[in-house]
């Protein structure tokens, strides 16, 4: 096992895809000339060229909507929205058509799109720019929405979103680049729609995902100093939704935490505690918390912005009153 | 509008106190003192000074995320500017938006918008507030060249000449959004023929760089819309000298380019025609020089040693209403 970025996990699950089927190519903002806004796509248009690596124009509504249509005739387009901010420009072809169009004719069309997307906060961007509206789109049928919080599963679920046959919404965290994690060698691809134990204990389940997982890994290592030993379980996939390892680990530890880096209301933590409720309410020991955003733009202001984003002792705090 | 000796020192002081503002700017930056982006409009002094400079005070302005050179024209202080850039309590937003969103209501400066086009039907909807209410101001709405491949200038554009408001479309044909050229990511490279299409006058100034003709050409369209025939498209070609934000390694032209653009640098144009015309002494604009340098770092210390926005301010303006 090599021990890699996120960055260099994600370039190289595209890389290898692309080496793989002459089918799959990228486009996007700067994803060329410049590299990628996050180094991703660096050396591509070298070694891939320009009909396989394609510099857009500011246009997220075009550069989805024409990846639905290269999809439809049969290419495995991934279209990148420089940051899930953007998103919002292409809304119309993220939830109302990637996601209609197979079953909206009877199965006669499909959309093999992959759009790869960064979100999150904390990195001064202000109010436009530091978003993790991941619910919003996890809201819609038909679309698959997944986000990573390691770099192995950065790799397998990217090839695994290059070679499903339905829209998958792919997101990363613009804060999470630098981060390293094992990654075994060889092709693999990582399933959709399952989660997975990322660190086991028995004193309470923490449900998270992407940037959640690593402010949960951090409180997971100071609780354990104090010799509490939660477990983790990371959604990886926000739809479809597992709910097996949640309920499971729920059912053992009997108190549940769940970490979300956007805001909570109508949120991943409102959903994900609702089906904690409706499958294991007779197991709940204590009111199931949720740790998230405080429901505010993000303000520009370093300290005024890490206050509004959930912290790892906000996660310590939340077990420890679950407990 | 013939210009006496004070009116052209002033003008030459605020292009020279942009320059300054964001040399020291890029300095804080490095210094980690500024977070998040910055970018500088370096090489670009002249556009919005020509603008500011004939534009009346009933006239609105409203500009992209490159917004700390209207900012000053309009007469922010630079403390102001500063203390934003620094996320201060006294910055002109309060320290909640940093550098791409800065706006002066009470100085008809509309702001500092960081979604690409998406100020532009915004722009339209101000022209349609004067028209409605029969004022004769003008909306000056100012945009990059890659902000005309996005569908929200299309919209606004197009609704600008079915409704025929008063607004002035500017676009600061800078050559480049982000690495991307111009003649990679638009049709057409001559960015005032997209208005042919919406069938609203138009025309391109070659030389962006002379604060002398960016005023002659703003101040005949602002005339033109003034006397009720609607919208204008004016296409200003300029330059950024710098990067497009800080950090940008700037792969997608060569250093040969922007040395020679370098030796248009419109303050130098300026500084030949001020003396060369006899308008003022070099030892005139050497003594604007030294006060704007006296000016800039009393505007640093003051940002500085100004207060970060409290905590307990967090969710002060989420709402306009007091209930
Ligand atoms: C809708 C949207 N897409 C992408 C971006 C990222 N972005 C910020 S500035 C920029 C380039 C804009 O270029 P241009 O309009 O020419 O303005 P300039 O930076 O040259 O002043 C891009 C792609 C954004 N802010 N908004
Ligand atoms: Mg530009």
């Amino acid at each position: 096992m090599a021990i890699i970025t996120m960055r260099q996990a994600i370039s190289d699950a595209l890389w290898e895809e692309m080496e793989r089927d002459p089918k799959v190519f990228i486009m996007g903002q700067e994803v060329g000339v410049w590299g990628g806004t996050y180094a991703v796509t660096k050396g591509f248009l070298d070694h891939f060229g320009e009909k396989r690596v394609r510099d857009t124009p500011i246009a997220e509504s075009a550069i989805v909507g024409a990846g639905i249509g290269a999809a439809m005739v049969g290419l495995r387009p991934v279209s990148e929205i420089m940051t899930i901010n953007f998103a919002f420009v292409a809304m119309d072809y993220i939830v109302n058509e990637a996601p209609k169009m197979h079953t909206m004719f009877g199965g006669q069309m499909k959309v093999p799109l992959v759009i790869r997307t960064a979100g999150g906060g904390g990195r001064q961007l202000g109010a436009t720019h530091s978003q993790t509206p991941d619910a919003i789109f996890a809201h819609f049928p038909g679309l698959k929405v997944v986000s990573p919080g390691t770099p192995e599963d950065a790799k397998g679920l990217l090839k695994a979103a290059i070679r499903d046959d339905d829209p998958v919404l792919f997101i990363e965290h613009a804060a999470m680049y630098q981060i390293r994690g094992e990654v075994p060698e060889g092709d693999y691809t990582t399933p959709i729609g399952v989660s997975k134990v990322q660190r086991e204990g028995d004193a309470v389940t923490i449900v998270t995902y992407c940037k959640g997982l690593q402010l949960s890994m951090q409180a997971a290592e100071q609780l354990s100093q104090e010799g509490i030993e939660v477990e983790i379980v990371d959604l990886r996939s926000l739809r479809p939704l597992d709910m097996g390892p949640a309920l499971a680990s729920f059912k053992k530890t009997n108190r549940a935490v769940i970490v979300e880096e956007g805001w909570p209301s109508y949120g991943v933590g409102a959903e994900v505690a609702t089906r904690l409720y409706e499958a294991a309410f007779d197991y709940a020991d204590a009111p199931i918390k949720r740790v998230a955003q405080k429901e505010v733009p993000l303000p520009y202001n370093a300290a005024l912005e890490q206050y509004a984003l959930a912290q790892v002792e906000d996660v310590v705090a939340a077990v420890k009153e679950v407990l | 509008m013939a210009l006496k000796k004070k009116d052209h020192l002033e003008l030459y002081r605020q292009m020279v106190l942009i320059r300054r503002v964001e040399e020291r700017s890029a300095e804080l930056y490095q210094a980690g003192k500024i977070g998040g982006f910055l970018h500088l409009y370096i090489g670009q002094e002249a556009v919005s000074t020509g603008i500011v400079s004939v534009r009346q005070p009933q006239d609105r302005i409203i500009t992209a995320y490159r917004d700390h050179g209207v900012a000053l024209n309009v007469g922010i202080s630079a403390k102001e500017v500063i203390a934003e850039l620094l996320g201060k309590e006294t910055g002109i937003s309060k320290g909640r938006g940093g550098s791409m969103h800065m706006a002066d209501v009470t100085k008809n400066y509309w702001g500092g918008h960081a979604i690409v086009g998406a100020h532009l039907p915004i722009a339209a909807g101000m022209a349609l507030g004067d028209q409605y209410e029969g004022n004769d101001g003008v909306t000056i709405c100012m945009f990059g060249d890659g902000a005309t491949n996005i569908g929200f200038f299309h919209e606004g554009v197009n609704l600008s000449k079915v409704w025929n408001l008063p607004v002035l479309w500017l676009c600061e044909n800078n050559q480049y959004g982000m690495g991307t050229a111009v003649g990679r990511a638009s049709a057409v490279e001559q960015i005032h023929m997209k208005a042919e299409g919406y069938g609203i006058p138009h025309s391109r100034l070659e030389d962006g760089m002379d604060i002398m003709k960016v005023r002659e050409a703003v101040g005949a369209a602002l005339d033109h819309i003034r006397s009720g025939k609607g919208p204008y498209f004016l296409e200003v070609i300029t330059y950024r000298f710098e990067g497009h934000s800080m950090g940008d390694p700037q792969r997608y032209r060569e250093k040969d380019e922007v040395t020679k653009w370098e030796k248009n640098d419109p303050i130098g144009i300026y500084h030949r025609y001020i003396v060369d015309e006899k308008i003022a002494t070099k030892a005139d604009l050497d003594k604007i020089e030294q006060t704007i340098e006296a000016e800039v770092a009393e505007a640093i210390e003051f940002a500085e040693s100004s207060p970060d926005p409290g905590f307990d301010t967090l969710f002060d303006y989420m709402y306009a209403s007091k209930e």
